[in-house]
């Protein structure tokens, strides 16, 4: 019946091109971010203050109690910086993967009813992670100004390479969980499993020197590789240790973990867009 | 399209080209039972039926609807009509067969899906103008329109969810209807709004439809079904039991 007709022109409804479909969807894009971050602080009168003034207070008590009460800065100094710059890192891949896992869910009124390429709520979870984590790293460059912190095109590089992996990580791991967590709600109590193991897994209480004294050597070069670990040492290198003048050195093999790290975020992209993909044609209906 | 006009012995043509290619399409559901691995374990301990039971809700629908053509789906509830559309706009994917459309289209799948109570109207404007995938040059271009179409323009700033539901779905149609689109799905929306209002949709539609937009109108509303339409497909149980002029499809349906 149809075999006269130039199918060409044609396409199949539904079928998008992924994460690529997002650029030709940008400024929807933009105004779901702006939906989500303008909706934080409604009915608030000092708004977005808060933002700024919540990182600030948690500097404040781990200065004091880390700090001056446990006497944390003997071993590592100015404890309160590493521990912020670490802290920081940590809360963005948390809030940036756990809300990319229930975006979907999230967004079910709209993803049963119109079609739009879905990948646009995981990458817009992302992006409102993101910008709720500025404020923090504002506070945290005010804190590490004070204390004589000078800025270094290396330094600078690193932290924006530490940001795209953080993204790159959380996007993977959420378009996968994000899309298994639509048939089953477990994805997202596990999700959460994973945060804790990575807050506690990350260098970010402690020094990379710890786990290196009492892991064997293979087992210590995975540990490293893990692409936060790698983030949040670049947050050190960049920020706390230029505040420092007798600090512990860096971890050896940098370069190498960090580009493990790397591949790890490729890989976790591939695997969970591919997913994304498998799931997504099942999206409608199992909402 | 561009390049029929360009031709003449093509625009002069009576055969059009098909904007919407529906073949051999099939959806099956899965009823499912269980939504957690624990509930699906526990279920299947205690000897329960855990595995999902089929229900099939479109069996093997064939229809090719031409550009510029007005049809309407017509069957009565549960009889896999809003289904069929949602694959057309690719909400759903058939289990077999296939659908292949051409050109923009936008649903009116129970327009205002997209709207945040948060939102001011105008911001609501916007978000659910890029939902139907328009540009921001194109909504700014119709955004007075698309608020002089819904008559709310006192109440535009306000919070939508100050909004009565009357107001709410004067707006969301008002945005979809002025969608920048080749094909329209429309979902029993016509429903919406005081009688003036529908009287007013209906005469947009017909514009659109004598701008040679594709329509696919899905309404249990049979006088405007009959007015809007030249064509109807009737669907029982996800059986096609007839496509042909619309007249004889109400028939068929009745009987």
């Amino acid at each position: 019946m149809t075999t006269s007709v130039d199918l060409t022109e044609y396409r199949q409804p539904g079928r998008g091109r992924g994460l690529l479909d997002v650029f030709s969807w940008r400024y929807l894009l933009r105004l779901l971010v702006r939906q989500g971050t303008q909706t934080r602080y409604r009915n608030s009168v000092l708004g977005w203050t808060w933002s700024y003034v919540k990182p600030a207070a948690q500097f404040l008590v781990f200065y004091i109690v880390m700090g001056v009460f446990l006497q944390f800065h003997r071993d590592i100094e100015n404890f309160a910086v590493y521990l912020f710059a670490g802290i920081v890192v940590v809360n963005f891949f948390n809030e940036a993967f756990g809300n990319a896992t229930r975006s979907i869910v999230d967004n079910g009124a709209l993803v049963k009813k119109i079609y739009l390429p879905r990948e646009l709520f995981p990458i817009a979870a992302i992006l409102v992670a993101f910008i709720h984590f500025l404020p923090q790293a504002a506070i945290l460059l005010v804190v590490c100004i004070l204390l004589g912190w000078m800025p270094s095109v290396a330094g600078i590089c690193g932290m924006l390479l530490a940001i795209a992996i953080v993204a790159a990580i959380a996007l993977g791991l959420g378009l996968f969980f994000g899309a298994l967590n639509v048939a089953y709600r477990d994805a997202q109590n596990f999700v959460e499993l994973i945060q804790l193991f990575s807050t506690w897994s990350v260098p970010v209480l402690y020094t990379w020197q710890m786990p290196a004294a009492q892991l064997p050597d293979w087992l210590f070069a995975i540990y490293m590789s893990n692409p936060l670990v790698v983030a949040v040492e670049l947050f050190h290198e960049a920020m706390w240790r230029p505040t420092t003048s007798s600090a512990f050195p860096p971890a050896e093999d940098m370069l190498l973990h960090g580009g493990v790290a790397i591949a790890i975020c490729i890989v976790a992209l591939t695997i969970g867009q591919a997913v994304f993909r498998r799931f997504e044609r099942r999206f409608a209906q199992e909402l | 399209m561009t390049h029929e006009a360009a031709s003449p012995e093509q625009s002069l043509s009576p055969a059009r080209k098909p904007s919407i290619i529906v073949e051999g399409v099939r959806k099956t559901f899965l009823l499912r039972r269980s939504h957690s691995f624990k509930e699906a374990a526990i279920g299947w301990i205690r000897g329960k039926d855990v595995w999902s039971k089929k229900f099939q809700a479109i069996d093997d629908v064939s229809f090719v609807i031409d550009e510029g053509e007005s049809v309407a789906i017509l069957g009565y509830n549960g009889s896999g009509k809003s289904t069929m559309l949602k694959m057309i706009s690719g909400v759903l994917e058939p289990d077999a067969g296939r659908v292949l459309v051409r050109g923009r289209l936008a649903g009116l799948i129970e327009v205002g899906a997209g709207f945040h109570p948060d939102l001011s109207g105008r911001e609501n404007v916007y978000l659910n103008a890029a939902i139907l995938g328009m540009k921001k040059h194109e909504i700014d271009a119709r955004f007075d329109d698309i608020v002089e179409f819904s008559g709310i323009e006192p109440f535009i700033d306000q919070e939508v969810k100050h909004y009565s539901s009357g107001m709410f779905m004067r707006l969301a149609f008002s945005v979809a209807i002025h969608a920048e689109l080749d094909i329209l799905l429309v979902d029993e929306i016509l429903s919406v709004g005081d009688a003036p209002f529908r009287a007013k949709c209906q005469e947009k539609i017909h514009s659109l439809a004598e701008a040679g937009k594709t329509m696919v109108i899905v309404s249990h509303d049979l006088e405007m079904v009959r007015d809007l339409c030249e064509r109807g497909i009737v669907i029982r149980e996800g059986r096609q039991i007839f496509d042909g002029p619309i007249e004889e499809a109400l028939k068929k349906l009745a009987g």
